[in-house]
């Protein structure tokens, strides 16, 4: 671990953490141009951080201790997610320090504190929201299991680099098993960064909301802070669904030039999936909660299919 | 002078633990005495029991013979690194539950406190004569002590009849089981009658005898661990029992019978056959399953923790599964990953399933109450055990950095493997079968959530709870023991597992420290760094750090302003503590989901209802699909035998005479 | 192991099963009519592309006309003909399932190993391009089973028995590169003739129970 390393993860995560809003905010410029509105601009989802930092924090009287943490803990969990999936480059310091079956890890850790978090102050629609968000993530995680499975049966590898390194320096083949499983993640995605179909970002005041129920209390600083961690979730599921499906272009080393090279095909591919992503949720409406068992038992569905696909035709030569 | 070998130190550590509990009869009611210095003496052996054990571990098994007992039958002891694993277990922690159970213990709760601690020190001796015991004689007898203090540990507060009939249930379940581990044993001799377990391995049993030996010793050692279906005692017992008791019956008691069926399946019988593998992989699935299941939809927060340790009973089980299908087959490298993750679960469960159960202790002393739908709110009034409680929880959940997330990982990996088996069917369903290992852990984070959530956040669901008090420093201290516990194997997988690896290498002949050793104590890479690693130090440096300097940039940037107001709740006016979820309510989606699990028997209020209400009751189907109709059996069978009851004693002399005769007539030479 | 070693055609084979393994589960998982009918049609399309791409890397001619057949038949005019029914029955509504879904797609999973595991033994002793798919068709054969099974309603066990042919055709492709074509000109005029009569029936049906719910079949027993 040198220091021209250490500071290319510097790099990766400072990028992350200012590519991250950029994101959010392109997705929410195209579903308003899918939607025929106006659209915001890019740049709104920088310009509400920087008012809600300068905001005071209004605490609930009920509050305590662990719902100030649990802000800055989803946060760093985040930035962590975002400092292992392979952004710019495969080859950084952190890449070791967790596969894909630790970042499910991380990313149960941070869904645990919001949880809680949201059952802190004691109101009707946190402790909802907490459960209905635990509800997705046991049904999430089992598909989301199946996909890393199948990939990491092609790459015989759960560490993202590797995968990355193989799937993108291999001659091109077909994988049925991969089709299956990207879907499969996209749905598990879709679900588990609070999105149409599963739940709706933009809804307020709404019986079905998750996300949104979650973190009714927060304001001020601790909201910029949960708002930024949800961006910075939004971007690392999507660089990891281009890790395990579209590796191409992914810097090797842990030199700046290849790094800086990097970054244009990487917007490139967000800014796709970003347009993507707003077609789904223009195309599709939120559906009943407890459709959610249905949606995420297809995915399920799908990576397992992906998986027995995979054992059937694609291991003998 | 002769040289004090660890298994002679050992020995005295079990006399010390029964000396300590006998030194409670002196002064039974003398709560003071018992609680400040006999339960921190009983603390100070175990930490002996902990740092022998861990000495011994990789060490040349060393054995002994004691001359008690029965004339020629004396008992054999042995101690090799399987034994020493689980005594580290044992020992280390047996001092966080003692150094809590000093402040736990108070006058004028049921059974006196110098009985109870002669109990209590008992049972602590008895478990460590289980893993001692190198012959089928001292095995049982440790076995049935350990039955038998832990019984009457349970009916503790014997003045309640529910926990009377819990004690009794346990009792009679361990003692099913215990005939079924004794025909095991008997069916290992093979007829040789050298009850010694060195005689067991030299045996060559035929694939059918082992598969008994096998089957009786999963179903006798299942129902001490409380696999499904003989786990019914677990949640009965557990609530009833005091919370150290519990915490050392959840953690350590239920680990001696996992160290059993380790012992039996790969030390005494050799060589497996594929399918027992399966089998245990299919039992443990449907435990672990089931066990979250219900402990998602409990309402009694140390039932909650109950099912959830039949959970992770299950999960070690599927581990050991995967073993013994990867041991059949020779794959041994992969059968010491599964092996690894199956000790290291058993290690991690040990830690924060007690730490958990403590914690309910101090909440129960504080408040009065178990049911979690009075409770709430308590991290104002308990920060410690509060936060404690938290660490407990995140392990629990199976969520790195801490404990619980090392052995599931590591059983993960051991899953990935899988589709390499040489068998066509099984390296489709296996891997398959890792989703619901997911799953299980899955649900375990909202079974945690849950517990969490409603005992220590939100609003104080009774008024009654602003009087709760923190726990004590006796109490506290018991409780950071154990959090460290759980916190150093999260954070240093790669020692533990080094060391782990002694019982690994004694049980299959191979381990994983050669492809650990190069990669340094930070890192853990059971196979290769491509294949797959994990540092979970790195994990905890990078959030703390990001807490601190978050933290830090957002006061200094912008501003560190806070003010307090009454709670937003979209403007909701009524926002008393019963605008809360429920546990009930918390735990509707998943009774809606898995509806079929669960027998459900529900009220619902109608229109015309003028007080109306709504309840839910969830029953175990088990119980009435398996244990009703076989207590009726048996009541049937044995009221048939009441017809041989004349009152006479002339016939009962008749009864004895012709048995004489027959046994006479049968039994030749 | 990896997927290189099977050439490009193989991969394209391959990724067509697999579709078709996906239509099947789509199939089962369908509430409508409607869209069952256009799944159906989307499976025919692509079996009929697999077969394409068989008969171009193997240049077996035969296999030319037996895609063209599916083209017509089960592209065109069956899901025109269902269309038709379903036009003519007003039976536009929601199909209802016997069991409820996450547990038919649970045993679906449970029968795509079971065939895959059948399936390895026999297309181990085939040497054809495709007979990695001879595991997919027998789990499609298999799946749409289950759907005849599961569905109350008389059109979608018909559009489930016309799903098995799809997938015994499939196997017969991977395991030997089709049936004589006899056979297939055979069975593709079952196929079709069948359709036609159960049409037929359908209409009785109705007219004689006022609905297509054939568990009012279960009535016309000897009693």
């Amino acid at each position: 671990m040198n220091i021209s390393g250490l500071l290319a993860q510097l790099f990766a995560i400072v990028m992350a953490l200012f590519l991250a809003p950029l994101l959010t905010g392109w997705v929410g410029q195209c579903r308003a141009w899918l939607q025929s509105r106006t659209a915001p601009p890019l740049l709104q989802p920088y310009y509400m951080l920087h008012k809600l930092f300068h905001k005071d924090v209004v605490l609930a009287h009920g509050a305590s201790s662990l719902f100030r943490v649990a802000p800055f803990v989803v946060f760093g969990c985040m930035v962590l997610a975002c400092a292992i999936v392979p952004t710019l480059s495969t080859d950084l310091p952190f890449a070791p320090a967790a596969d894909t079956i630790a970042l499910v890890g991380v990313f149960g850790l941070a869904r645990v504190f919001i949880s809680l978090a949201a059952m802190d102050i004691g109101t009707s629609f946190g402790s909802l929201g907490g459960r209905r968000e635990m509800l997705v993530g046991f049904l999430a995680e089992p598909a989301l299991l199946m996909v890393i499975f199948t990939t990491a049966m092609i790459s015989q590898s759960t560490s993202v680099a590797t995968i990355v390194e193989t799937l993108a320096h291999r001659e091109f083949a077909i994988y049925p098993s991969l089709a299956f499983a990207g879907i499969a993640f996209t749905f598990v995605s879709l679900a588990e960064n609070a999105r149409v179909p599963v739940d709706n970002p933009a809804t307020h005041l709404e019986l079905t909301m998750i996300h949104e129920a979650m973190i009714l209390e927060y304001s001020g600083r601790h909201l910029a802070l949960i708002e930024w961690a949800a961006s910075l979730k939004l971007y690392a599921y999507s660089c990891l669904g281009l890790a395990l499906f579209f590796p191409w272009g992914v810097a090797a080393g842990d030199s700046f030039p290849a790094m800086l090279a990097a970054i244009p095909l990487l917007l490139l591919k967000l800014s796709i999936g970003g347009f993507l992503l707003a077609v789904i949720e223009t195309v599709n409406a939120k559906m009943r909660i407890f459709r959610a068992p249905e949606f995420l038992g297809t995915a399920f569905l799908l990576a397992v299919l992906g998986l027995l696909v995979r054992l059937l035709l694609e291991t003998r030569v | 002078m002769p040289t004090l070998l660890p298994i002679d130190t050992l020995l005295i550590a079990v006399c010390a633990w029964l000396a300590v509990g006998l030194a409670g009869l002196v002064a039974p009611r003398n709560t003071r005495f018992i609680a400040k210095t006999l339960f921190p003496a009983g603390a100070l052996v175990g930490m002996l029991v902990g740092f022998v054990s861990l000495g011994s571990l990789g060490a040349a098994p060393e054995t002994a013979v004691l001359a008690i007992g029965l004339p020629d039958l004396p008992f054999h002891l042995r101690l090799d690194s399987l034994t020493a694993i689980f005594g580290v277990l044992l020992g280390f922690i047996s001092v966080g539950i003692s150094i809590f159970a000093a402040g736990y213990f108070r006058e004028g709760e049921g059974t006196a406190p110098g009985l109870l601690c002669l109990e209590y020190h008992a049972f602590l001796a008895s478990m460590l004569m289980v893993l001692l015991a190198d012959d089928a004689y001292a095995f049982m007898v440790a076995w049935e002590s350990m039955a038998l203090a832990s019984f009457f540990l349970v009916t503790t507060n014997h003045q309640h009849a529910e926990i009377r009939r819990a004690g009794y249930l346990y009792l009679l379940i361990a003692h099913v089981g215990a005939i079924s581990i004794l025909l095991s044993f008997g069916v290992m001799t093979a007829n040789s009658g050298d009850y010694t377990f060195s005689g067991m391995r030299g045996q060559h049993l035929s694939s059918f005898w082992a598969s008994a030996a096998y089957l009786l010793a999963l179903f006798g050692f299942g129902a001490k661990a409380g696999l499904v279906p003989v786990h019914v005692w677990l949640p009965e017992a557990h609530p009833a029992a005091p919370s150290p008791v519990s915490a050392m019956m959840s953690g350590v008691m239920l680990k001696t019978a996992i160290y059993g069926l380790l012992r039996v399946s790969f030390d005494l019988l050799g060589s497996p056959i594929w399918w027992w593998g399966v089998v245990a992989l299919g039992v443990g699935l449907v435990t672990a399953l089931f066990g979250v299941l219900y402990s998602t939809v409990q309402s009694d927060m140390k039932r909650l923790l109950a099912y959830s340790s039949i959970e992770n009973i299950g999960l070690i089980a599927v581990g050991i599964g995967l073993t013994l299908i990867f041991h059949s087959y020779r794959m041994e490298a992969l059968a010491a990953l599964a092996m690894t993750a199956v000790l290291y679960h058993c290690l991690a469960h040990a830690g924060f399933k007690s730490l958990l159960f403590l914690c309910t202790g101090s909440v129960l002393h504080a408040t009065k109450e178990r049911s979690l739908g009075k409770l709430g709110g308590l991290i104002h009034r308990m920060p410690w055990v509060a936060w404690l409680a938290l660490a407990g929880v995140i392990a629990s959940a199976g969520l790195p950095p801490l404990s619980g997330f090392i052995s599931e990982w590591l059983l993960l990996q051991a899953f990935l493997f899988s589709p390499g088996l040489p068998h066509p069917w099984l390296n489709m369903i296996v891997p398959v079968a890792a989703a619901l290992v997911v799953l299980v852990a899955a649900l375990a984070g909202f079974a945690m959530v849950k517990f969490y959530g409603i005992i220590f956040l939100g609003q104080m669901r009774e008024e009654s709870l602003k009087d709760a008090h923190d726990a004590g420093w006796w109490e506290r201290a018991g409780l950071i023991w154990l959090a460290l516990i759980t916190l150093c194997l999260g954070i240093f997988p790669s020692s533990v597992i080094l060391r782990i690896d002694a019982a690994t290498r004694q049980l299959l002949g191979t381990g994983l420290s050669e492809r650990m050793a190069d990669h340094g104590w930070w890192m853990l890479a059971p196979i290769s760094v491509e294949r797959a690693s994990y540092q979970p130090l790195v994990f905890l440096a990078v959030i703390v750090a990001s807490v601190l300097l978050g933290r830090q940039l957002v006061h200094h940037l912008y501003h560190g302003r806070t003010r307090r107001s009454a709670a937003w709740d979209c403007g909701y006016f009524f926002q008393g503590p019963r605008a809360q979820d429920t546990a009930e309510g918390f735990s509707q989606p998943i009774r809606r989901i898995f509806e079929p699990m669960f027998r459900l028997t529900r009220h619902f209020p109608t229109a015309r209802d003028t007080q109306p209400y709504y309840s839910v009751k969830v029953e175990d189907h088990f119980w009435h699909w398996l244990y009703l109709p076989l207590a009726r059996l048996v009541g049937g069978i044995s009221g048939l035998i009441t017809l041989l009851q004349g009152g006479r004693i002339a016939i009962y002399l008749l009864y004895s005479f012709i048995t004489l005769i027959l046994l006479l007539l049968v039994a030749r030479p | 192991m990896s997927g290189a070693a099977i050439s490009f055609s193989g991969q394209l084979i391959n990724l067509f099963a697999s579709v078709i393994l996906l239509l099947a589960f789509a199939m089962l998982a369908q509430r409508r009519v409607m869209p069952l009918i256009n799944l159906f049609a989307l499976q025919g399309a692509t079996l009929f592309l697999s077969t394409v791409v068989v008969a171009v890397s193997t240049g077996q001619h035969h296999l030319y006309w037996s895609a063209g057949l599916t083209l017509v038949l089960k592209v065109i005019a069956l899901p025109l003909i269902l269309h038709r029914l379903v036009r003519r029955l007003y039976v536009k509504w929601e199909v209802e399932s016997l069991i409820n879904i996450p547990t038919i797609m649970l045993v679906g999973i449970g029968l795509v190993i079971i065939a895959f595991n059948v399936a390895l033994p026999i297309s181990q002793l085939s040497d054809t391009i495709t007979r990695g798919t001879l595991g997919i068709a027998l789990a499609t054969v298999m799946l749409a089973f289950l759907m005849m099974i599961t569905r109350t309603k008389a059109i979608p066990q018909v559009v489930g028995f016309l799903s098995m042919e799809n997938g015994l055709f499939l196997a017969a492709t991977s395991a030997t590169y089709g049936m004589p074509m006899v056979v297939e000109l055979g069975i593709a005029l079952d196929v079709l003739v069948g359709a036609i009569i159960l049409g037929v029936f359908f209409f009785q049906i109705r007219d004689q129970f006022d609905s297509l719910d054939i568990r009012h079949m279960e009535r016309l027993k000897d009693l």
